[in-house]
């Protein structure tokens, strides 16, 4: 007798059972007691045939293998950089993994990454949430230049991207500005002028507030052709 | 004098009144409030975050700190001095264990959560007012829980059982017993059992029975506050 308790799209606090019996099978942020299928994570539930999920609304960016993030310079060593990209341990950039130049040794890396610069890197490796080694090998992997750089909640990091980046374009249409995002929260924002960077930095926390109710694209254009 | 009606006016299973809300503090992770009459506690949740001093971090899972404080003009008149005492380190330490047990923190190796439980304003049952707002504060942080863990104090006066006690009733000059509990209402686990006074034992099974009703209600006001947030947002 398997039976959904709460249905897609509703939110869920931890604890709370979502479905009951054996039918049905426990995806990300969901595990298994007994009968039920409890949630352990605040966020909305997600139902893909007989697996159940919980899309988290809330809490820290939790590294994966593949996902493009903006980080921080905040160490140099002797083989490479230390990142800070907002999880709880630095992620490490290897110095062949950092350049396609030849670096000779003994060389001065502030070179090429100084402290504090921000760089957009692919994670590469994960090992056991504490090891996270990064790469800039791959297609639009830079060191960012002059800009501001906000933090949005990296639950929210799709819906300020859009389907295919059609929020994100949207912006930069209207802004005129070149905006990064990271998988981890982290946007990097350069435009010509101050105001228009204001406006994509607004369009974007609007967005944050926003992002689980219907309609946010409309609501985003219409706040975007306000602020011409 | 038999303790027949509440100094208050209070059924002898009624709570006070009770306000929640979540996001109070928006440079934390997660926070909430909770106030039960004038008890009032602030919980902010940092992190996880990396854990300095290095040999204090556990390289297999993360470490809750929790940090109970009352502020100076809390209490019902006379100062609360700063700072760190043998009072506060205590209740620290149990709310640490009252809320690992529901806590999934192997996720985190070598870091640590910090929990910051601040009462503006008290009357009694402080630790259970700072559990509650610290097990809201901890989901609106995300980190990966069982359940919330509800608590609240039940005294035992002149073998009567009064829920939620208050300033007054717990000063009763022919003594009472100050039981705080802390539990997880879905399946019943007590995480925090701590007894002030003598209470017998049919009376302490009878406090605890009426600590796991009042924990009920307490949780969907926890509940009803941690999806209010975002249906504040709605507007």
């Amino acid at each position: 007798m398997s039976e959904i308790k709460i249905n897609e799209r509703e939110i869920v606090v931890p604890g709370e059972i979502i479905a009951t019996g054996l039918d049905y099978l426990p995806a990300g942020f969901v595990f298994r007691e007994g009968d039920n299928l409890i949630s352990s994570r605040l966020g909305l539930v997600s139902i893909n045939g007989r697996f159940i999920k919980v899309v988290p609304l809330t809490g820290d960016y939790i590294p994966k293998r593949g996902d493009l993030i903006i980080g921080k310079v905040v160490d140099i060593g002797i083989n490479g950089w230390r990142i800070d990209m907002g999880w709880s341990c630095e992620a490490n950039l290897s110095l062949k993994d950092a350049t396609s130049e030849f670096i000779e040794k003994g060389s001065d890396l502030t070179k090429y990454f100084d402290y504090g610069d921000y760089i957009m890197a692919e994670i590469y490796n994960v090992i056991g949430s504490k090891l996270i080694d990064l790469t800039m090998k791959g297609p639009g992997l830079r060191k960012l230049g002059p800009g501001r750089v906000i933090h949005v909640n990296s639950a929210k990091v799709p819906r300020v991207i859009g389907k295919q980046g059609s929020m994100i374009s949207m912006i930069k249409d209207a802004t005129g500005c070149r905006i990064s995002v990271g998988q981890n929260g982290t946007v990097w924002i350069s435009g010509t002028e101050p105001e228009k960077e204001l406006t994509a930095i607004k369009a974007i926390e609007k967005i944050e507030a926003e992002s689980h109710i219907q309609g946010l694209t409309d609501r985003v254009k219409e706040f975007l052709e306000k602020n011409k | 004098m038999a303790y027949d009606k509440r100094f208050d006016g209070r059924k002898f299973d009624e709570l006070r009144p009770i306000e929640a809300k979540v996001g109070v503090v928006k440079n934390a992770t997660g926070s909430a409030s909770f106030r039960i009459g004038k008890t009032w506690a602030y919980a902010a949740v940092y992190g996880p975050r990396e854990m300095y001093p290095k040999f204090k971090q556990d390289p297999e899972k993360g470490i809750l700190r929790c940090n109970y404080n009352m502020l100076a003009f809390s209490g019902s008149g006379d100062r609360v001095r700063p700072g760190t005492s043998r009072r506060s380190k205590e209740i620290s330490m149990v709310t640490e264990k009252a809320l690992l047990p529901v806590l999934d923190l192997s996720a985190f190796p070598g870091a640590v959560i910090d929990v910051f439980i601040e009462l503006i304003q008290t009357d009694s049952g402080t630790r259970c007012a700072g559990i509650c707002a610290a097990a809201m504060a901890l989901a609106d942080a995300g980190i990966p829980m069982k359940d919330i863990v509800s608590s609240i104090a039940v005294g035992v006066i002149d073998g009567k059982i009064a829920v939620d006690v208050n300033k007054e009733e717990e000063d009763y000059e022919d003594g009472m017993a100050d039981i705080a509990t802390a539990m997880t209402t879905r399946n019943g686990k007590v995480t925090l059992l701590q007894i002030d006074g003598f209470a017998k034992k049919d009376e302490l099974k009878k406090a605890l029975e009426a600590a796991h009703k009042a924990c009920e209600k307490i949780k969907v006001i926890q509940i009803k506050a941690l999806k209010d947030k975002y249906k504040v947002n709605a507007k």
